[in-house]
């Protein structure tokens, strides 16, 4: 009765998922639609971008919350040839961990440019904001090189 | 604090398992761990009313399926009731509660399986959505990327070569030779495929017994003389990712270096994790002896870990080690480690 | 909790309080190696049942498991058509997602010879003559229409005949044909 032959049927799995932020995300992402961008004071006065609620470390409540620059640095990189199908790019572009100024804790965010021969770590970026702004995440619509060509 | 005699810990021998992985199986989950789980049984001649605690690890996501794992506890045959958990883990760490479960003296003997089917779904965007839910997920950096990020550091700042990566290529099967690495396109700038894990479906099923009850259902029970696991940081800028200090710290719990270690079995599914956790560990980068079912080649979510744990022991059955070394990993970049110290003598 | 700090280039603005992060997951879902046997029989209008080697026990639809025991179940048996209502449930509202007409009928469905129930829709039976150990019988989509997929069947009607006693009824069957210890 086997056959090699497989039967198979398409299952979609779909959240919507409206999550909750709290006070810390909630002002991190505030200030992503207000196009600044804030991170969060350790004890020792150190900046972590993006803000936790607590310090990774100590685990005490962190509440100093300080606006940082808008520029930084890659401090590493990689290449997304093919970017997935609910990823906010639909061309290649660079993955990368970006320290902004004031920050002393990188993000992850993409940077626009045409081919990983672009990309240095090193290479000092600004945000690009979305016209559009929203308090998400993706209200940045990447990082683009400083000096040089910007893709 | 008023400080007692820390009690000697209850020996638990690792003492029957039986695995397997393929790429795409037709099998539902329940198909594939029945034949594994009644050959633990046969191997120990225990049936299920004679073992006292059943646990498993597996991913609803992978599934599909909100509560899958009830579904597969059909491959059980829980009549009448079972004690039973799960965890939403690699089932090493369905294996550790099973161990502390032990620690507690209710149990003499259980049953620890673990299994996963990456291949009918999209399994870069299941690993997606273990990231941080507000600032990374919603960029579905897919895990080759992720791997990629801490890749570059490692290699930037000289701590790993191109050629240590190739090398570790080799070994792992995943390619020939050195020229063969360097002739690949990059994948995830700078991983190549050759870097990356291939994914396969697969399970594991194994019987753990105490002393006292594990030397009647083995020749040679394979004993836990050491596990511990910890977490880093889920945050990736807050970690310094040149090193695993969870690794580290865990390997130094589990007494990993109290003894040689004959065999390490190391869940490492790119060729940078399988590097820097030798380092971490304190494994030689070289081992002089091959890695069975290494993971890079068939990576199967939620079970590499105990593949591994079951690997070492059959390296202690099988007599090739005295003392072995399993390792599983949970998490984007290495974040949480759990190390498995077996040994063939129970002390 | 404790008061944030926020720098005064925030104030005044609104403060976001959640975000929308929806994720979807898709699969390619198979069904397995006793289920899709199933399931090809299913659309040539046939009902098969496992056959568990423990003790001969009957489960529909097979799942290629004997789940008491954990067994590999790889014998199928050809079931009839019929059976009776094992127990049922009389739905008055909507159930989002569903356009049945209300009321409608869930009931668990006993095929004759069978040691297992399986959840479907009882229709052409007013609510009030419904009742457990109730013989029923499928009604199949039009041939042309059968397919692999559970929906040939569009529900089971009132076959006639005299009804299985109560006591014999759904899970009650297993013990009084002897089958021994059960959960139910």
């Amino acid at each position: 009765m086997e056959s090699n032959e497989r039967l198979s049927a398409p299952l979609v799995l779909e959240y919507p998922f409206t999550r909750t932020t709290g006070p810390v995300i909630g002002a991190f992402l505030t200030g992503l639609r207000e196009k600044i961008v804030l991170g969060i004071k350790r004890k020792d006065g150190t900046v972590l971008v993006p803000p936790t609620e607590y310090d990774p470390e100590t685990s005490e409540a962190l509440t100093d919350m300080v606006e940082v620059a808008q520029t930084g640095e890659v401090v590493t990189w990689t290449w997304v040839q093919e970017p997935r199908d609910q990823s906010p790019w639909d061309k290649p572009h660079a993955l990368a961990m970006i320290k902004l100024d004031q920050a002393d804790t990188p993000l992850l965010h993409a940077v626009l440019v045409d081919s990983p021969e672009s990309m240095n770590t090193g290479t000092r970026v600004r945000i690009k904001w979305r016209e559009e702004t929203e308090g998400h995440i993706k209200d940045i619509e990447g990082f683009l090189p400083i000096e040089g060509d910007d893709g | 604090m008023h400080e007692s005699e820390a009690k000697p810990m209850r020996k638990v021998a690792v003492v029957a398992a039986a695995s397997r992985q393929e790429e795409k199986m037709l099998d539902t989950e329940v198909e594939l761990m029945i034949p594994l789980i009644s050959e633990v049984k046969a191997e120990t001649g225990l049936d299920q009313t004679e073992i006292g605690f059943t646990c498993s690890g597996s991913s609803d996501f992978l599934a599909g399926q909100a509560f899958s794992f009830v579904m597969t506890l059909d491959a059980v045959g829980p009549v009448p009731p079972i004690t039973e958990s799960h965890v939403e883990m690699d089932g090493a760490w369905a294996l550790y509660e099973t161990w502390v479960k032990f620690q507690m003296g209710v149990i003499d003997t259980a049953l620890v399986y673990s299994y996963g089917k990456p291949s009918p779904g999209s399994l870069q965007d299941v690993l997606s959505t273990q990231l941080d839910p507000y600032y990374v997920a919603p960029l579905w950096p897919d895990a080759h990327a992720v791997a990629g990020l801490q890749t570059r550091t490692l290699l930037e700042q000289g701590i790993i070569t191109a050629d240590q990566l190739a090398d570790c290529a080799v070994r792992a099967g995943t390619i020939e030779s050195r020229e063969e690495y360097f002739s690949q396109p990059m994948l995830s700038d700078p991983l190549r495929q050759a870097d990356c894990p291939t994914y396969a479906d697969g399970g594991v099923a194994m019987i753990l017994a105490a002393e006292g009850k594990a030397e009647e259902l083995c020749e040679k029970p394979a004993w836990i003389t050491g596990i511990d696991h910890r977490i880093d940081a889920h945050h990736f800028g807050v970690r310094d990712l040149t090193t695993v200090p969870s690794a580290r710290l865990a390997a130094e719990k589990a007494g990993v270096h109290d003894g040689p270690i004959d065999v390490a079995e190391l869940h490492a599914a790119y060729t940078t994790h399988d590097l820097l956790l030798r380092k971490e560990i304190g494994l030689p980068e070289t081992p002089n002896h091959s890695q069975r079912s290494y993971p890079i080649k068939a990576d199967t979510l939620m079970a590499s870990g105990l593949l591994r744990i079951a690997e070492a022991a059959r390296a202690i059955w099988e007599g090739d080690a005295n003392r072995a070394l399993a390792h599983a990993t949970a998490g984007p970049l290495l974040q949480q480690n759990l190390i498995c110290v077996l040994s063939g003598e129970s002390n | 909790m404790a008061e944030i700090n926020v720098p005064s280039s925030l104030d005044g603005v609104e403060p976001v309080q959640s975000v929308r992060t929806p994720i979807r997951m898709e699969y390619t879902f198979t069904p397995g190696v006793a289920a899709q046997t199933y399931l090809r029989e299913f659309g040539n209008k046939k009902i098969l049942g496992n056959v568990s080697p423990v003790d001969g026990a009957i489960l529909v639809p097979p799942r290629g498991a004997d789940p008491r025991h954990g067994a590999l179940c790889d014998e199928f048996v050809e079931m009839p058509h019929t059976g009776h209502v094992g127990s049922y449930c009389v739905t008055n509202v909507p159930i989002p997602g569903r356009d049945l007409d209300l009321p409608y009928i869930s009931a668990w469905i006993f095929l004759d010879g069978a040691d297992v129930g399986f959840l479907n829709l009882v229709a052409e039976c007013p609510p009030e003559e419904c009742r457990i150990g109730m013989r029923v019988e499928a009604v199949w989509k039009p041939d042309e229409e059968l397919g692999m997929t559970a929906e040939n069947i569009l529900y089971w009607k009132p076959s006639g005949g005299p009804d299985i006693p109560f006591e014999e009824a759904g899970v009650r069957g297993w013990h009084a044909r002897k089958r021994g210890e059960t959960n139910a």
